[in-house]
């Protein structure tokens, strides 16, 4: 199996495996006051300097999550509820993920106007739209750094710089650029362990010096009281070291990846590709070709791991939320693969996987 | 070394042997258990199987909707309960209790259980544990649910303690659970539900009631727990009647002694002496024990629950909770007795 899918998940790197199986031992609950608790709760707070570490934040704090959706929760719910009264339009890109989208949709029924930028059709916002849009009438801006479908870059800052003219508070999902790219000025940033060769059910959100949201949930008041349930030291571990794992290799994974996207589109040359070539994560591929049936062809490749779009929207028949809003029509959209590569992914892999890629969308074309 | 000794298994218990080996099994298959792709699928196979097994070891016919844990469970379940009302005992966990204003809150008796009703709302959500973290009350959850259900009204059954030690009451409405209160890993819980009717969907992933990347290994960590052995348990019996009798014997008071109790939990009364100092020299002598659950434990604040069970202040604040694991030994209860006795008797 050649796995070309890195925007879903990322395997667990044998270094967070090592460091989570030592973890195993210790086994007490962080918040016990005993020594036992405590040693738990010295991996905790490792983990918590390692993952502000690689995120170059040395001030404010960071909370430890489920993952990225429940830290977005957090962050989105919790800041649109503490805003002033006269403040009541939620700001977010047509292109988010599900997690920040149904999230700031869903605060319509609190009384909140969501506003949703469009982008253009390279996949970054105008900016125009952005600075007409976010004024002092917005409780928050949401904006991705890199899109998990077409790994497009958003200017975070330039938005921001708007923002914080405003007084708005910027929440940024930096989900998929954590570890890889510098992590953008926010007020608030989400991130997860996963997407960095860290274990499945861990995340954070990291929060500015002086900002206070309330929770999203109620408990024994672990974290601060802004996120409750007792804490994983293996996860939190797990997560610590894929972080510093992240940092360290990071120019080595870049050049990795920016040679693996060179050769990737030499051989895709025929292929369109969505979204901005410059302005973009090079891990990520997300390409078309007229008349193709990606779905088709992606059950017909047995032994490459790739997909459509985001994971989470996988199954359901939905066209990409994402493709629709950088401007493909339905038949556009249906030829588009997502192909994701990093770390682990050889030069050799990804030639026999495009090869095989090509052969499949040759024959769909000559079947048609 | 000398062994140091935990009996704090309420607050978390060590993995067990079975749930590590499922974790690292499952550590082999990280591919999204959403990908449409065959790595994808075999992630999706192995998350459903665990499901499947945890519902069969706990003889369940409903929906297991997995979250990170307890707390989460218990805020999907009232947060977004379909039910008008909401009312929780006096007892509960906080976890359930600060979703729950005070006037919601229903009085306990002497022995820790919950007071109904009479005019219970149909329709109402009610909160009640199976099993109190702190005291090891068990609630008769079964004429509970009778009660309620006669009321038309749905029970909520907060069973982190219970489940995997005593079967889940049958008539419960929904339930939550936690896997690393039961030798699995932190970092995940369950809610069951009878029918999903009773919640309010959000979210993409678990049918449409929870939202984020499914986190398969720690699920079968979960299930592999959930089908160990519990021989220890009639070890654990005998060993909580063992310290019942001696710390009466050596002056001290047994919380809810009178009324049925989990077997793995005891909380006890040293007169005169306040918990915290009883934590600290316990500690120095290398036992781990606890004064109410580990989530207030910093803050050694009262216990809410021996406040509502009438217990005065100066009293509760003597009170420490001992509670048994599948790891523990004989030994280690004679150690914390002859530390106990030490600690009461010196400072009478």
């Amino acid at each position: 199996m050649i796995y070309l899918d890195y925007q879903a998940t990322t395997a667990l790197a044998p270094e967070v495996a090592a460091a989570m199986t030592a973890a195993m031992d210790h086994y007490g609950n962080p918040n016990s006051a005993h020594r036992i608790g405590r040693i738990a709760a010295a991996d905790v707070e490792l983990a918590r300097d390692r993952v502000m570490t690689a995120l170059g934040r040395g001030d404010g704090r960071l909370i430890f999550t489920s993952g990225a959706t429940e830290a977005l929760n957090t962050a989105i719910l919790g800041t649109a509820r503490s805003a002033p009264a006269d403040r009541r339009r939620v700001v977010t890109l047509a292109t988010e993920h599900a997690a920040v989208l149904d999230t700031v949709l869903s605060l319509r029924h609190e009384g909140f106007e969501p506003v949703i930028l469009p982008v253009e059709r390279d996949g970054l916002v105008d900016m125009d739209v952005a600075e007409a849009a976010i004024d002092e009438r917005a409780a928050l801006l949401a904006v991705m750094q890199v899109n998990n479908e077409i790994g497009v870059i958003q200017p975070v800052a330039q938005l921001g710089a708007i923002a914080r003219r405003c007084g708005v508070p910027v929440i940024c999902d930096a989900v998929q650029g954590f570890g890889r790219l510098a992590v953008p000025e926010a007020d608030m940033i989400a991130i997860t362990a996963h997407k960095i060769h860290g274990p499945k059910g861990v995340g954070a959100l990291w929060l500015r010096e002086g900002l206070d949201i309330p929770p999203l949930m109620h408990g024994g008041g672990q974290e601060g009281g802004l996120r409750p349930g007792t804490l994983a030291p293996m996860l939190c571990t797990g997560f610590g070291v894929a972080a510093q794992l992240a940092t360290e290799r990071r120019e080595a994974d870049m050049a990795h990846v920016e040679a693996l996207w060179a050769r990737a589109r030499d051989l895709f040359a025929d292929w369109r590709l969505n979204g901005s070539d410059e302005q973009r994560y090079h891990g990520n591929l997300n390409i078309r070709r007229g008349g193709l049936d990606a779905a088709r062809l992606l059950s017909q490749l047995r032994t490459i791991a790739l997909s459509l779009g985001s994971a989470c929207a996988s199954g359901t028949g939905r066209p990409s939320h994402v493709l629709r809003a950088i401007g493909l029509k339905d038949e556009e959209a249906r030829g588009a693969l997502r192909i994701g590569f990093g770390r682990y992914t050889t030069m050799d892999e990804l030639e026999q996987a495009v090869a095989l890629i090509n052969e499949a969308a040759a024959i769909q074309r000559v079947a048609a | 070394m000398k062994r140091r000794i935990y009996l704090d298994h309420a607050a978390t218990t060590p993995l067990l042997e079975c749930a590590r080996m499922a974790l690292l099994d499952g550590f082999v298959h990280w591919a999204n258990p959403s990908s449409p792709h065959a790595a994808g699928r075999e992630a999706r196979a192995l998350l459903e199987a665990a499901r499947r097994r945890i519902a069969a070891a706990l003889d369940w016919d409903g929906e297991v909707l997995f979250t990170s844990g307890a707390s989460e469970a218990l805020a999907i379940a009232i947060g977004r309960s379909t039910s008008d009302s909401v009312l929780a005992g006096a007892t509960e966990h906080d976890a359930v209790l600060r979703h729950v204003p005070p006037s919601q809150r229903l009085e306990v008796d002497t022995g820790g259980h919950v007071l109904l009703p009479d005019d219970l709302a149909p329709g109402t959500l009610v909160v009640v544990q199976h099993v109190n973290s702190e005291t090891g009350v068990i609630q008769p959850l079964d004429a509970i649910a009778e009660l309620i259900h006669a009321a038309g009204a749905y029970l909520l059954a907060d069973c982190s303690q219970s489940a995997g030690k005593m079967p889940l009451p049958r008539g419960a409405d929904m339930i939550a659970l936690s896997a690393h209160k039961l030798g699995g890993p932190i970092g995940i819980g369950a809610l069951l539900v009878r029918d999903l009717k009773r919640l309010r969907p959000s979210g993409g992933q678990e049918q449409g009631y929870r939202a984020g990347t499914e986190a398969m290994p720690l699920a079968c960590g979960f299930a592999a727990a959930l089908a160990a052995s519990r021989g220890w348990l009639t070890d654990a019996a005998d060993w909580r009647a063992m310290m019942d009798n001696a710390i009466i014997r050596a002056g001290g008071e047994v919380v809810a002694g009178g009324v049925p109790r989990l077997c793995t939990i005891g909380s006890y009364r040293m007169p005169g002496v306040s918990a915290q100092a009883q934590l600290i020299r316990f500690d120095m002598a290398g036992i781990a024990v606890s004064a109410g659950s580990a989530c207030s434990s910093g803050s050694l604040r009262t216990s809410h629950v021996l406040a509502a069970m009438g217990w005065s202040e100066s009293a509760a604040s003597q009170v420490v909770r001992v509670s048994i694991g599948h790891d523990s030994r004989a030994t280690d209860i004679d150690g914390f007795l002859v530390q106990w006795q030490a600690m009461a008797t010196g400072t009478r």
